[in-house]
């Protein structure tokens, strides 16, 4: 089976600053991988990348059999395919729960009004999102607002979500709420790429975890393995540097 | 409920504090003081002021001068019509000139964020038009076009006259300055914003058009309610090109009758215009901000 992305020597580096060195990675369809790393590893980047939101320098992200990173390329068909969801959510604050989540939809996708509102309700009822859908963002609590982002990526029926640390910005007692959307959506069998420091989650809903250091994969295995019995010291030292600060 | 440690077994905890009868609360007894202080403070020192200027200004030996030169009932009576009815000119000048600026504001601060290479010469004169524009005192404007375009065109119709040039003029001046507010706007909508909407799939225009200009719009309306206001009172320039709008009929009746109070009351048909615009603004910006953090109707 060919992987839906594969990353190949990419490189990329704000100004003098490299922030990915060299990444190799494929990512079978149907795979949840896990991100982990220091903050600067390079894990956001690498998602942003993905989604052209920025561009590599050198090296190759092949999608689905296209070379994505080609430079010129218009990045708007790629990008529909590709669902991203954000650390600050970044709804639309201007619109409601409801308009958040049918805009795409309706002027990428061209849907009518009537279909983009009930497959939106579809959804956000499913999340128990329905009575939020009239709300603005604003009276929307951190873990609302984050299921309505992850709704609003969906409703592009993509093909891959990149999950840029969406539990970050949230209260303690709400992450469950936001991880509870994303165990769904493995049980559907989506393909996730996501950025974490829940290292918990990250063990329990991964195919694979890769840690990244200073913009490198230094090691990759499925979850039990890298928490368990991390061949590499730095990252030994990143899992022991957690556990001393009590978050696994 | 079970119970954890076993010691708090017999006694219930008390119940919410909340719930408890109660008359006002210690900081409610303390602001309602507060408050009966200083209604009574504000009155009486509103009272004093108001007095001292009753009785001693009317004591002043220029007060009866600066009174009937300025304040002379009869003259504001007689020059109140013909200066109102020159007034609705200014009235229907703004009014024309206004929406145009809004809108050819908006598009030159489009036409200056635009990236495409094929669209530079459009970015460069918008550049040029702002920097150009705002450089040069609004009255040169009025006199360079008013007086400039008309003497050029030499024809009586109404796209030769004093009062379409002198339009055209403070379109011209205002709209570069309301499209750096508009560009302001454009530029505080977090760069997040547009990532989102990118990240949907939305092009870049329809990025703009549905996600960043609402927010920079909605962001931008008191200063430019403060340029409407400016302008509100700027359409008083044209006089200078001769159309007879309200400062221009105040000004002749002035020299007429050798007194002041036509210029008065032209200042208080402006300021029975600005003020409602300005507290139009405040209303709306509110309204806006109770509606973003509330419950929208569906």
């Amino acid at each position: 089976m060919t992987p839906l992305i594969e990353y190949r020597d990419v490189l990329k580096s704000f100004g003098d600053k490299v922030v990915l060195d060299g990444i190799d990675l494929a990512v079978d369809r149907g795979e949840v991988i896990t991100l982990i790393g220091a903050s600067g590893s390079g894990k956001s980047t690498l998602l942003r990348c993905t989604n052209l939101l920025e561009p590599i320098d050198d090296g190759e992200i092949v999608f689905d059999g296209v070379d994505i990173s080609e430079p010129g390329l218009p990045p708007d068909p790629i990008r529909r395919r590709i669902g991203m969801v954000f650390q600050s959510f970044n709804l639309f604050p201007h619109k409601t729960v409801l308009e958040n989540v049918t805009l795409a939809p309706r002027k990428v996708l061209g849907r009518s009004k009537r279909e983009a509102h009930d497959q939106a309700m579809a959804m956000l009822s499913r999340f128990g999102l329905a009575d939020k859908a009239g709300d603005y963002p604003d009276r929307c609590s951190g873990g609302q607002q984050q299921r309505v982002a992850i709704v609003r990526a969906l409703q592009m029926e993509p093909e891959v979500m990149l999950l840029d640390e969406i539990t970050s910005a949230l209260d303690p007692e709400l992450v469950g709420e936001v991880l509870d959307v994303v165990r769904e959506l493995k049980r559907e069998g989506m393909t996730m790429l996501l950025a974490t420091h829940e290292m918990h989650f990250a063990r329990e809903i991964s195919d694979r975890v890769c840690f990244l250091d200073a913009g490198r994969i230094l090691e990759q295995g499925p979850p039990d393995q890298l928490f368990g019995a991390p061949h590499e010291p730095r990252t030994r030292q990143f899992l022991q540097r957690v556990i001393d600060a009590g978050r696994m | 409920m079970t119970d954890l440690d076993g010691a708090g077994a017999l006694t219930a905890p008390a119940p919410p504090r909340s719930q408890r009868p109660s008359g006002l609360t210690r900081r409610q007894r303390w602001e309602r003081r507060q408050r009966r202080r200083s209604v009574g403070v504000a009155a009486l020192s509103t009272f004093v002021v108001v007095t001292l200027l009753v009785v001693l200004v009317p004591r002043l030996d220029t007060w009866q001068r600066v009174r009937e030169s300025f304040f002379d009932w009869g003259v504001f009576r007689d020059s109140f019509p013909p200066i109102a009815r020159a007034f609705w000119l200014d009235v229907r000048i703004f009014l024309v000139c206004a929406p145009t600026i809004l809108v050819l504001g908006l598009v030159i601060a489009l036409a200056r964020n635009v990236r495409s290479p094929l669209l530079y010469p459009v970015r460069l004169f918008a550049t040029l038009y702002t920097d150009g524009v705002r450089g040069v005192p609004v009255i040169l404007w009025i006199y360079l076009i008013g007086f400039g375009m008309v003497g050029l065109i030499n024809s009586r119709t109404f796209f030769g006259s004093y009062l379409f040039w002198g339009g055209v003029a403070l379109i011209v001046t205002y709209s570069a300055y309301v499209s750096e507010v508009f560009r302001a706007g454009i530029e505080s909508v977090h760069e997040s914003q547009r990532a989102a909407a990118r990240s949907l799939g939305l092009s870049t225009w329809q990025s703009n058009l549905h996600v960043v200009l609402p927010q920079a719009v909605r962001r931008v309306v008191p200063p430019l309610m403060n340029d409407l206001v400016s302008l509100q009172k700027d359409v008083a320039l044209i006089s200078l090109l001769g159309p007879v709008e309200a400062l221009r009929r105040a000004n002749i009746i002035t020299s007429d009758l050798f007194n002041f109070t036509p210029y008065v009351v032209a200042a208080v048909l402006f300021i029975a215009v600005a003020v409602p615009l300005t507290r139009l603004a405040d209303h709306l910006m509110a309204k806006e901000r109770r509606r973003m953090s509330g419950t929208a109707i569906r």
